[in-house]
């Protein structure tokens, strides 16, 4: 078994405050892994640790197989990242965005040019594909911010509310992406806290005020707690 | 690493240049008020608002106010009392009020000593120190002539003074201010641009996205550094063409040298205003910090007001003072022709500056929060 | 009414959560007005002088006690030849230089004149035009010490009105208040207004039901209250550290202050108002007002003295006409009567930026 994430007891404490409070799991390699919470449960913090830019107070963790503390360079070339915060230039066109983050993940032009080629192709992007990307609506923005987190092909990709915000039929559409990455051999690690999109993942972790409450696939969270969906287990969980 | 350098400045510059406002405030602007507020900047005083108040009406005395107003810097009007002389000078209309005894003229042709008196307003104190200076030496050239008429001797015997202007023999504000305000114009672009950058980014959330990414923070840095110091040449050089073909401010000196000059200059207010950007969370707070910091480099900088007046702990404050050496510099360089040993003191210390203010940018960058 | 409250209050909040900028805007006049009240002078002293004497005599180490006592100069240097100073003018480290002849001693006192040269770097010709007239005084007097004839028959008694000991204070503290209700007037709210733009929150005020000109006023208030004061800060400092005398009236310049500051406000908010973001207002604040209004308000340079079209420029920058109005108040003590004039301009200019805004609103939200 190929694990692409591995964490022990890891946790990030502000003074008295544990933001995330030793949290132990594995991802596998091509897997969808839910991290499901509500606001404020610690679900951001304990990405940022993963993805290398907040520093763990104790307790360790590998990501594609490197270090999350003593390796952060290396390992950021296998990680991709989509943050809670929109994460283009509003004042570059599709392309030149691309062009930069595949630029400045060391891609050479060529591949850069493939890469976005293949990628406007798949979107359907045609005819967008100069335009600014102010001036493209926000369920598009996604998309290509989901497509240009991926572009240097990361071993896995880190999907911070991807969806809050978006029309359930965009939801929909960018579900389907998702899928289409894992198929590539891409792990997606998504943290949510709408609890319906917890059925589009492989394995789901709860997260309830810095730990982790309950953690496995959907059928074996609801029987477990005995529920028909997974609002009723986070509403259990989280009284 | 030069490739995702390299990327980084060409999104820079990308971002630069779509914002079409924004180009035409960072090339026009300068150049608007280099060519109007060179014009500005002149200590001369002229046009002077004097109103005499002459109780004479001798021939000498008019003989006096002639000679004022043979020397170009007054504006002569009459008035009869000194109270509604000092009424004018209250509502701005009088600058100065020169009043002339009764037996003036009486006096001077009998050989006794005579007293005239001036009125200055001094709310601007350089202008009525300037004006007081004007009037003493119209008046005492005055006396010496009526002296020489009344004993005959042709010169009085005593030390002449042969004064020469080195380096601007017309005494032409113009040419001393242009490169001064270029200087300034500079300045202020690069600061105010790259204490906004960094900072922006963390603003739209962008920021966020870079952290992940494998890049440097040297990389990031320099990436971010590079374009705004080819903007700042080219409006170098746009405000030295300007200097030479309009204001024939001359070039004495190696333009090699003023090249490499503002290079080193242009890194040192570009790590400065990364260092601004990299404290701060939002972009007005940079930009107030920036502007707080400008405001003191400029009146601090010996540009509008002599270094050498200003109290002991204040000259040692403007020897932090980054445009003071530019100044220096770009004034030496110019106008007096001054090689790079005559500039090795200025030259060290900004390269001092700029390493330490972008070695703080680099390491206050946090790719890594807490 | 309450809504509008509620709304202002929200603007005080945004205000003093940030902390950082807050202590920026407090503090900032408070250094910059003791720092240039105490530092920044226009008088000339201390002028850096070399001195070549080739007389090396009595008489002329008498002339250079003169010369170096009087406070305006200072001996960097003693050179031995000529050629020396070009070197020093060239390394910056002197602003003046004297050479006394060989023959300096001899002709004293005889009907024959010495010839002293003095070389001025008139690189800086305000520097080289008051030293040299400096050096000039004090060799008059000195050579008519020498001579016997010391009959000048006319004195001169000169009056400084308003300002009798000459300080350069008087100007900058109601400069440097100009500068400062300028930049926080118009810079901050052409920067809050622009940002609101920017992130879109504009918008949803836009759709609330309070009138556009209740949201434009409810987000200057704030400004209006710093910026006044900040003023009173400045003024007390003025009083108490540097000696400004307070002649006129005190509600009047209170009500001076305020025109100012709404004509500042509302040329930040026309500022905002064409600017499509942050970084373009603040370009337009920074750079578009700093220098012109540093040099064009008679701030530093008087405006008089500029060329004739400089001056009819310089009449639509409002900070000359404050300038103007407080030096007024404060050190001559007149009153509405002399300055209405000034105060018609500023309360005309404001109402100009006010009709602009709304003007250009209206048209951004067609």
């Amino acid at each position: 078994m190929n694990k692409v994430i591995e964490v022990e007891n890891l946790t990030r404490a502000y003074g008295d405050f544990k933001a995330v409070d030793n949290i132990s799991f594995d991802v596998k390699k091509g897997e969808i892994f839910g991290f499901l919470g509500a606001n404020g449960a610690g679900k951001t913090t304990a990405m940022k640790m993963l993805t290398g830019i907040l520093e763990p107070t104790s307790g360790k963790g590998k990501v594609a197989g490197f270090d999350i503390k003593t390796q952060r360079n290396q390992l950021k070339y296998k990680i991709g990242y989509m943050s809670q915060k929109f994460s283009l230039y509003e004042d570059l066109t599709l392309k030149e965005n691309v062009k930069f983050y595949g630029g400045i993940y060391g891609l050479d032009n060529k591949t850069i040019v493939e890469r976005t080629n293949l990628m406007i192709e798949r979107l359907g992007l045609e005819n967008i594909e100069d335009t600014l990307i102010s001036e493209i609506p926000l369920g598009w923005k996604q998309k290509i911010a989901f497509s240009v987190a991926t572009i240097h092909q990361p071993e896995i990709v880190f999907l911070d509310e991807p969806t809050s915000g978006v029309d359930p039929i965009t939801r929909r559409q960018f579900w389907d992406l998702i899928y289409q990455a894992t198929e590539e051999g891409i792990t997606v690690f998504v943290t949510t806290h709408y609890m319906d999109e917890a059925e589009y993942c492989d394995r789901i972790s709860m997260m309830v005020q810095g730990r982790i409450e309950a953690m496995g696939t959907l059928e074996e969270l609801l029987t477990k707690h005995n529920a028909k969906d997974m609002n009723e287990v986070f509403l259990k969980l989280a009284r | 690493m030069f490739r995702k350098i390299r990327h980084i400045i060409e999104k820079e510059f990308k971002q630069i240049f779509r914002n079409k406002t924004m180009v035409g405030l960072i090339f026009g602007m300068p150049v608007l008020q280099l060519f109007i507020l060179s014009y500005a900047a002149d200590f001369e005083v002229k046009n002077i608002n004097i109103f005499i108040q002459d109780n004479d009406k001798s021939p000498t005395s008019t003989e006096l106010i002639q000679k004022i107003s043979s020397s170009d810097y007054f504006d002569i009007k009459d008035v009869d009392t000194y109270k509604n002389g000092l009424s004018l000078v209250e509502k701005n209309k009088a600058d100065v009020i020169l009043s002339i005894p009764q037996d003036f003229g009486k006096k001077i042709n009998t050989g006794n000593k005579t007293t005239i008196a001036i009125t200055l307003d001094a709310i601007n104190g350089s202008k009525a120190g300037v004006t007081q200076n004007y009037l003493q030496n119209i008046i005492l050239q005055f006396s010496k002539e009526k002296l020489n008429e009344k004993i005959k001797i042709d010169v009085i015997p005593g030390i002449d003074l042969i004064n020469r202007n080195w380096y601007n023999p017309t005494l032409d504000y113009k040419v001393f201010m242009v490169p001064g305000i270029l200087v300034l114009l500079i300045t202020m672009i690069s600061l105010f641009l790259s204490s906004m950058n960094i900072v922006r980014e963390k603003e739209v959330g962008t920021i966020e996205q870079l952290n992940v990414t494998p890049i440097k923070k040297g990389e990031f840095i320099i990436g971010k550094l590079l374009p705004f110091v080819v903007l700042g040449i080219a409006e170098f050089t746009i405000g030295l063409l300007i200097a030479t073909l309009w204001f024939h401010t001359p070039i004495e000196g190696s333009l090699l040298l003023l090249y490499i000059f503002t290079i080193v200059y242009l890194t040192l207010i570009l790590g400065m205003g990364m260092f601004i950007s990299t404290f701060t969370d939002t972009q007005q707070q940079a930009m107030f910090i920036a502007w707080f910091f400008s405001v003191i480099f400029i009146l601090m900088s010996g540009l509008f007001t002599p270094i050498e007046s200003m109290p002991d702990w204040a000259q040692i404050v403007s020897d932090f003072n980054p445009i003071k050496y530019y100044v220096d510099v770009m004034r030496l360089v110019m106008l007096k022709g001054s090689s790079f040993a005559n500039v090795s003191y200025q030259f060290i210390i900004i390269v001092i500056y700029s390493i330490v203010l972008n070695a703080l940018a680099v390491l206050n960058y946090r790719k890594t929060s807490g | 009414m309450n809504t509008f409250l509620a709304f202002i209050r929200k603007e005080f909040k945004h205000i003093f959560r940030d902390k950082r900028t807050l202590i920026i805007l407090f503090g900032m006049p408070i250094v910059q007005v003791l720092l240039f009240g105490f530092a920044i002078t226009t008088e000339i002293k201390d002028g850096k002088m070399a001195i070549l004497d080739l007389a090396k005599n009595t008489e002329s180490q008498q002339y250079i006690n003169k010369i170096t006592s009087s406070g305006y100069f200072i001996l960097e240097e003693n050179l031995q030849n000529y050629s020396q100073i070009e070197e020093s003018f060239k390394k910056g480290t002197i602003k003046i230089a004297l050479v006394i002849p060989p023959t300096f001693a001899k002709d004293l006192g005889t009907s024959k004149s010495s010839a002293v040269q003095v070389i001025a770097d008139a690189s800086d010709p305000n520097m080289a035009n008051m030293l040299t007239g400096y050096l000039s005084g004090l060799t008059n007097s000195f050579a008519l010490e020498k001579s016997l004839i010391n009959k000048i028959p006319i004195n001169i008694e000169s009056k400084m009105l308003y300002n009798p000991e000459n300080k350069s204070v008087f100007m900058f503290v109601p400069g440097v208040m100009t500068i400062i209700l300028m930049l926080v007037s118009a810079m901050m709210t052409s920067i809050t207004v622009a940002k609101e733009k920017e992130i879109g929150t504009m918008e949803i005020l836009l759709v609330s039901p309070l009138k556009p000109g209740v949201i434009i006023i409810g987000k200057v208030i704030p400004y209006l209250a710093l910026s006044l004061f900040n003023a009173f800060t400045i003024l007390t400092l003025g009083f108490l550290v540097f000696g400004m005398p307070m002649e006129g009236s005190r509600i009047l310049l209170f009500l001076e202050i305020l025109l100012f500051i709404i004509s500042s406000l509302s040329l930040g908010i026309l500022i905002s108002t064409i600017s499509k973001t942050q970084q373009t207002a603040m370009m337009i604040s920074l750079m578009g007002l700093m220098l012109p209004t540093i040099l064009l308000s008679g701030f530093i340079f008087p405006v008089e003295s500029m060329p004739e079209i400089l001056q009819i420029i310089s009449n639509v920058i409002p900070a000359k006409w404050f300038i103007i109005i407080i030096k007024s108040i404060m050190l001559k003590g007149v009153g509405i009567g002399v300055l209405w004039k000034e105060t018609l301009i500023l309360l005309v200019t404001s109402l100009f930026f006010i009709v602009m805004s709304i003007k250009k609103f209206k048209i951004r939200l067609e």
